[in-house]
């Protein structure tokens, strides 16, 4: 199966070994094409938001007012928090140069001369791969004033981020960037036409930009036809957990999670039986054996009542404890809420505190039931979607797995778990 | 004030990181990571010191520093040791380790030894589940963990460690 980014991954991440590869020659392309051509060709490629929302890239595009007088901002959203996702770094450290040759192409069909690319703050050698890349394209006139030979001037700034999983919400990301802390913001306005310092704003993840480059040189109708009907392309899927080999993999729109698990990454290791997987980042609700012939693209994965996310796969065989499993689920989601939303805040904590309670062996059968009703509180009623994802996972282990919770109640506390060993 | 926090030369980069936004404070997080490498932490003073470079009153930059997880008021331990304990490393066992050195360095995660040369903290995903169970050490993602390479780490920073 041909690769797209991920062939970039084995390569060095220097401009002069990019430009081997013909690298920033779609740009110069692009540049000499007219806006509205490539935001059409970007929408004929049902290219969709990679970083977990998977909104049309080239719709966000059209929600941007051009002739409002103020400036538009283009933020790359590099924040990559959501646990099981980690191929974000991977573009930064492998091939920074794919994803500012993206933001060239992105910049100039929306009319932007202003990029923040906002990443997350642990991330390091990512950093400063990116930062010799961005040096290096300053240097030779990739970015600046009049860029490859254009009348385009692109200037792009990175911002570190500095710990906090909201920040990768888009507006909580907007807030931050803007000096404060990570409040996501109501909606509407939308970022596209109130974003960053008050400003029309598009907010692309750097995966999705980096598969512009692939589109703008062999056509949106060719990337269209690599996935399923409304999912562009590949995407690449974040793969960890009990699998043999975890890592990033590329593949199609269109491959199912089965294949994905067995095929491609070898299966699940010591030739264990698979319990249930979580299909795009922590987030998403779980699947169990039965579900595995899904199709990993937006559409497919919602209508197994799950999301395609972040393409995080968390694979968790026959000795994981689901009670344990979610307890430390719900502390992530306990830790991480911001704290601005009532149902968020305490609902998350409470129902965590419930869990560590049952971990430890105390577990009441009512227990269930108070928990149901804590997150059922926990979707739609908040400002950002943080609690909606904490509740689609929560609330699939409980359906799934609820006869465990109850045997873990009456029985007390499994020894064979992975938490106890 | 006397500022000995920001110094001259601090402040130059800093003007520099401003130059960067059309509003100010849109540098605070930049100009308070460059404060705490330097200094190892952000201490009272010196946020009084931040408060004052932005024109905003101190809250604000408290209210930063207890909303980011990556700024501290004390410094950490020469070797700072954060381990994730999110699912795909609990699943491959992290807890194990948290124990393990809590155990070797007779301290709790969230603590530093008495002689600073060892901070223990536990973390949320890190973005590294390829390597799990992993540990951000410094500033290096190190994994899959085993308790040799932990133990090869203590080893480095603390002689009078045993196995």
């Amino acid at each position: 199966m041909e690769k797209l980014i991920s062939r970039f991954f084995d390569l060095p991440s220097s401009l002069s070994a990019y430009k081997k590869e013909g690298g920033y020659d779609v740009a110069k392309r692009a540049l000499e094409m007219k806006p509205a051509e490539i935001e059409e060709e970007v929408k004929r490629s049902n290219l969709r938001g990679l970083g977990g929302a998977g909104f049309g890239c080239g719709i966000k595009w059209s929600f941007v007012p051009r002739n409002t007088g103020k400036p538009i901002y283009l933020v790359v959203n590099a924040d990559e928090g959501e646990p099981g996702t980690f191929k974000d770094k991977y573009i930064l450290t492998h091939v920074p140069h794919l994803l500012l040759e993206g933001i060239i192409i992105a910049s100039w069909a929306v009319g932007i001369h202003k990029a923040y690319i906002y990443i997350r703050g642990e991330y390091e050698l990512p950093y400063l791969r990116l930062k010799s890349a961005l040096d290096e394209a300053y240097q030779n006139g990739l970015l600046g004033k009049r860029i490859l030979g254009s009348s385009f001037d692109l200037d792009v700034v990175i911002h570190r981020g500095a710990g906090a999983y909201i920040c990768g919400e888009e507006t909580g990301l907007l807030e931050s960037l803007e000096g404060k802390k990570g409040f996501p913001r109501l909606k509407p306005p939308f970022p596209a036409v109130v974003g960053l310092f008050g400003c029309p704003t598009v907010i692309n993840n750097v995966e999705t930009l980096s598969y512009l480059p692939f589109i703008v040189n062999r056509g949106g109708e060719w990337f269209a036809k690599l996935g399923t009907e409304k999912n562009g392309g590949m995407r690449l899927f974040s793969v960890s957990g009990h699998v043999k080999n975890p890592g990033v993999y590329e593949l199609p729109m269109g491959i199912t999670l089965r294949e994905i698990i067995y095929h491609h990454t070898g299966g699940i290791r010591g030739g264990k039986k698979l319990k249930a997987v979580v299909p795009g980042g922590l987030s998403a609700a779980i699947l169990t054996e039965s579900e595995l012939d899904v199709k990993m693209d937006f559409d497919s994965l919602k209508a197994v009542g799950s999301m395609g996310g972040s393409g995080g796969v968390i694979v968790m065989d026959e000795t994981t404890s689901m009670v344990d499993a979610l307890r430390i689920t719900m502390q992530f989601y306990a830790h991480e809420s911001c704290g601005q939303c009532t149902p968020c805040r305490e609902g998350t904590g409470w129902i965590y505190r419930i869990l560590g309670r049952i971990v430890r062996g105390k577990g009441r059968l009512e227990d269930l039931n108070q928990m149901l009703d804590i997150g059922n509180y926990l979707g739609g009623t908040t400002i950002c979607a943080l609690a909606d994802g904490a509740q689609m996972a929560f609330l699939s282990y409980l359906k799934k797995f609820r006869g465990e919770f109850e045997q873990f109640i009456r029985d007390g506390v499994p020894k064979e778990t992975y938490a106890h060993a | 004030m006397n500022d000995s926090v920001i110094t001259p030369e601090i402040r130059k980069i800093a003007d520099q990181i401003c130059s960067n936004y059309p509003v100010k404070r849109a540098a605070a997080l930049p100009v308070m990571r460059l404060i705490q490498e330097r200094y190892g932490a952000i201490s009272a003073e010196a946020e009084l010191e931040i408060a004052e470079y932005f024109n905003l009153p101190p809250v604000d930059i408290r209210e930063l520093m207890t909303f980011y997880t990556l700024f501290y008021s004390k410094p950490k331990g020469k070797c700072h040791i954060q381990i994730c304990r999110t699912l795909s490393c609990a699943l491959r066992g992290s807890e194990a380790f948290i124990h393990y050195l809590e155990t070797k360095l007779g301290i709790q995660a969230g603590q530093t030894t008495p002689d600073n040369q060892f901070s223990l903290d536990y973390v949320e995903c890190l973005g590294a589940c390829e390597i799990a169970p992993m540990a951000q050490i410094n500033k290096e993602f190190v994994g899959p963990l085993t308790k040799e390479k932990l133990m090869q780490v203590l080893k480095q920073n603390y002689v009078g460690i045993t196995d």
